[in-house]
């Protein structure tokens, strides 16, 4: 549920893995039972610690990618190859496991429905997840929110979410979804085939007279490239809010 | 990779200044001691490594925050941090 109330100082939680989800080849969803959950807002994040026998601790921050009124706490997690965190939370981790984290953090990159729009989402790679938490958010609350993703991912398979947002999109016409696939396309691909550029977002972007909100999440090239892309077409620096991720192992 | 993708942004601090602070601290006002540049502590530079994180001015460069972690503490240094605004719902 939504809270409004000061959540106080943060602590860790233990979470259960009751689920774990195939989103994409190197993406998966652990769906985790946490007593004790306070709520979250859409677009938060939570950070996990990992202990190892000798102590040695490594957190990552994940962003949470199911919308507050979710029984469960959803994290959606990619693997990079040379990661310290990641390949345990993707490959390691199995059904009944408990999981050490911290949050929900952040109040900066998130988004309630009364917060209204129109919504700019731009997401690479990953970066899809707290954007995804905002597009459940407002499908449940059924708002009508004119609301457009610009997602960037590497190939179709490497697209998180793809089915669930071709569903939401196809049921409603206030969400428009926009790919680009920067790496391979498949036979017949009519859509973008490049990284995210000021041409492109001239053409898929609210107006700036439209005033949207824009929340824009990803490696942090492809975030400095679109946040000011969007300022240079007229945005205001304050309606584009960021999020970046750290090494992705490859340009989205 | 170059080392711009190295740095994560305020954001990424918030897990370990919300252990430390009883308030949201990510959409604080922060103003560099170093240019005396202000902006929310979200849109800083992040570096975080396992020793600590430290929070630079995306104008100047200059560490405004710095926090190591050790056994049972944190070590929360200030100095380039001139004064920081926060917002309480009430």
């Amino acid at each position: 549920m939504e809270r409004t109330a000061l959540p106080g100082r943060l602590t860790w939680k233990l979470g259960r893995v009751v689920a774990i989800i195939d989103e994409t080849p190197r993406a998966k969803s652990l769906v985790l039972d946490v007593p004790g959950w306070a709520g979250h807002i859409a677009g938060q994040h939570v950070d996990v610690r990992l202990t190892a026998e000798d102590g040695y601790q490594a957190e990552r921050s994940y962003s949470i990618a199911s919308p507050p009124q979710d029984r469960n706490l959803v994290l959606t997690v990619e693997r990079l190859d040379d990661g310290e965190v990641s390949p345990y939370l993707t490959d390691g981790l199995q059904h009944g496991d408990q999981l050490e984290l911290r949050g929900p953090i952040g109040g900066y990159f998130t988004w309630r429905v009364a917060d209204g729009g129109p919504l700019l989402l731009v997401a690479g790679g990953s970066g899809i997840v707290p954007l995804m938490a905002m597009i459940r958010q407002r499908a449940a609350h059924q708002s009508t929110v004119p609301t457009r993703l610009l997602f960037s991912s590497r190939d179709i398979d490497d697209v998180i979410y793809r089915q669930e947002l071709e569903q939401l999109a196809a049921a409603d016409p206030a969400l428009t979804v926009v790919h680009t696939l920067t790496r391979a396309q498949p036979p017949g691909w009519t859509g973008y085939r490049r990284r995210i550029d000021r041409a492109m977002l001239a053409e898929v972007a609210w107006p700036p007279s439209a005033q949207p909100r824009a929340f824009v999440c990803g490696p942090t090239s492809l975030v400095e490239t679109v946040a000011s892309a969007l300022v240079e077409l007229g945005h205001e620096p304050q309606r584009v809010k960021t999020e970046r991720f750290g090494p992705s192992g490859g340009t989205i | 990779m170059t080392s711009d993708e190295q740095h994560l942004d305020g954001n990424a601090a918030g897990g370990v200044l919300g252990q430390i602070f009883a308030v949201e601290i990510t959409t604080a006002q922060i103003t560099c001691a170093g240019c005396g540049r202000d902006g929310i502590l979200a849109e800083t530079d992040v570096y975080a490594t396992a020793m600590g994180t430290i929070i630079r001015c995306p104008g100047c460069g200059d560490a405004l925050i710095r926090v190591a972690h050790g056994p049972q503490r944190y070590w929360v240094d200030f100095s380039g941090t001139r004064l920081l605004q926060l917002y309480v719902t009430e």
